[in-house]
């Protein structure tokens, strides 16, 4: 077995390229996960019982559903319902419809772990709901969500490789194609999995920093 | 759709099914073995297992199924991609339920194994017959997590070729051209697949109250 990796270094610039697709589709579906998964935990806190149960329908199903069937039925399937989408914008709406759903539990977990008298206290002051929201139960849980949403973070850095399946030309779809065109696939393959285990690795101990350096304003005793 | 198309799928399912249930044992065993590793008292050991832990929870699944699918038969090994692909999913999964048991192994109480000593149970036996069942019954509902996990990481290796539920799903809307209601049933069997696990594993959890309180 010999590694070949004067290949990689002349594929150079596409694979850079490529690596910036990867981390600027992480890095705007993650936001947008996040955002979106905000909204449906606040709309399943607050919002009518129909709003509730519609919301819910939809984490379970993408709870329950792998997200490779997921991205088939909005890229292959959307334009049968009048929703043709290219690539790049099919992966980043499925990264983020996909995270919103993990996300908006963490944010519920979260809610839930801010007690209840707090809020209550603010009702009273005469506080509305966004005051509640934004004063109260974001800034008091947030130390709490942080581990799981670093987490889920790390899983959706992961999944932007599933994206290469929809032919999204972000790094494993390159390195795919630079292996099928020179049958030199593991060498790239290894130094693929090397880029994302590292990539991983440093998200993981940035969380781990944040959240010793956040923990002094959490909930005591929560 | 019509019926016989589902029925395709639905016995795609079994594959699935299978794939995953011995991906799920494989790497609950080996994934025993790396939690003793990563626990054991020789450094170059318990670095060996803190380095496949964080290697295969690093990358991502589809990345490692790619590797070894192409590695195997670089390193001779021709073996059918069912194969390639069970290895990859145990390995994978092995390195989250390692961490798992490690939870669960921390949580088994000191005095159990004080007493285990003074009984003369030699450390294999300790092992087996005192660790191992109680961190299993404190990692239960961490393996349901991860059951249901790899059930749905499955659908990855219909990259490699093998035929289970997502691959089945992908040849018939290639030949019928209707990826809409084939890609739709095939996540709905999804869903009730990962349904039935996890209210059967907290039917489980019920009666199988035995062991140490938390």
């Amino acid at each position: 077995m010999t590694f070949d990796f004067d290949l990689i270094a002349s594929a150079g610039p596409e694979l850079l390229r490529a690596g910036g697709v990867t981390l600027l589709i992480w890095l705007a579906g993650t936001l947008a996960a996040v955002v979106l998964g905000f909204f449906v935990a606040i709309g399943r806190r607050y919002g009518p019982p129909t709003l509730d149960k519609g919301l819910r329908a939809y984490v379970d199903l993408i709870r329950g559903t792998p997200f490779l069937i997921q991205l088939f039925l909005l890229y292959y399937g959307g334009p049968f319902i009048g929703l043709t989408l290219d690539p790049v914008p099919a992966g980043l709406f499925g990264l983020a419809v996909y995270g919103a759903a993990y996300f908006s539990e963490i944010f519920r977990a979260g809610f839930e772990s801010v007690p209840r008298g707090h809020v209550e206290a603010a009702e009273c002051l005469g506080l509305t709901r966004v005051q509640i929201v934004g004063r109260i139960l974001v800034p008091e849980m947030t130390v709490l969500v942080l581990p799981p949403m670093v987490n889920m973070v790390i899983v959706l850095l992961k999944e932007t490789a599933v994206l290469s399946i929809i032919t999204v030309p972000e790094l494993t779809f390159q390195v795919s194609s630079l292996g099928s065109a020179n049958y030199a696939f593991v060498e790239a393959l290894f130094l693929l999995a090397c880029f994302y285990w590292a990539l991983v690795e440093i998200c993981g101990n940035l969380g781990r920093l944040a959240e010793a350096r956040l923990s002094r304003f959490g909930l005591k005793n929560a | 759709m019509s019926f016989k198309l589902f029925m395709l799928l639905v016995q795609a399912c079994g594959w699935t099914i299978v794939i995953s249930s011995i991906s799920i044992v494989l790497g609950l065993l080996l994934g025993t073995v790396v939690s003793a590793a990563m626990q054991s008292s020789q450094r170059a050991v318990s670095l060996a297992g803190r380095t496949f832990v964080s290697f295969f929870r690093g990358a991502p699944l589809l990345v490692q199924l790619l590797l070894i699918y192409n590695l195997l038969p670089m390193l001779g090994l021709n073996v059918p991609s069912m194969v390639a692909a069970i290895i990859g999913l145990s390995l994978c999964t092995a390195a989250y339920q390692a961490e798992n048991l490690r939870g669960g192994f921390a949580s088994v109480p000191q005095g159990l194994l004080e007493a285990a000593d003074m009984l003369g149970l030699t450390p294999f036996q300790q092992f087996w017959r005192i660790r191992a069942p109680i961190a299993l019954r404190m990692t239960l509902p961490a393996l349901t997590n991860e059951a249901i996990m790899i059930l749905k990481a499955s659908s990855l290796v219909s990259v490699v070729g093998v035929v289970e539920l997502t691959r089945m799903a992908q040849d018939l809307s290639a030949s019928t051209f209707k990826p809409l209601p084939l890609y739709a049933a095939a996540a709905l069997l999804y869903l009730v697949i990962n349904t039935v696990v996890s209210v059967g594993a907290n039917r489980l959890e019920g009666s199988f109250r035995w062991g140490v309180k938390a």
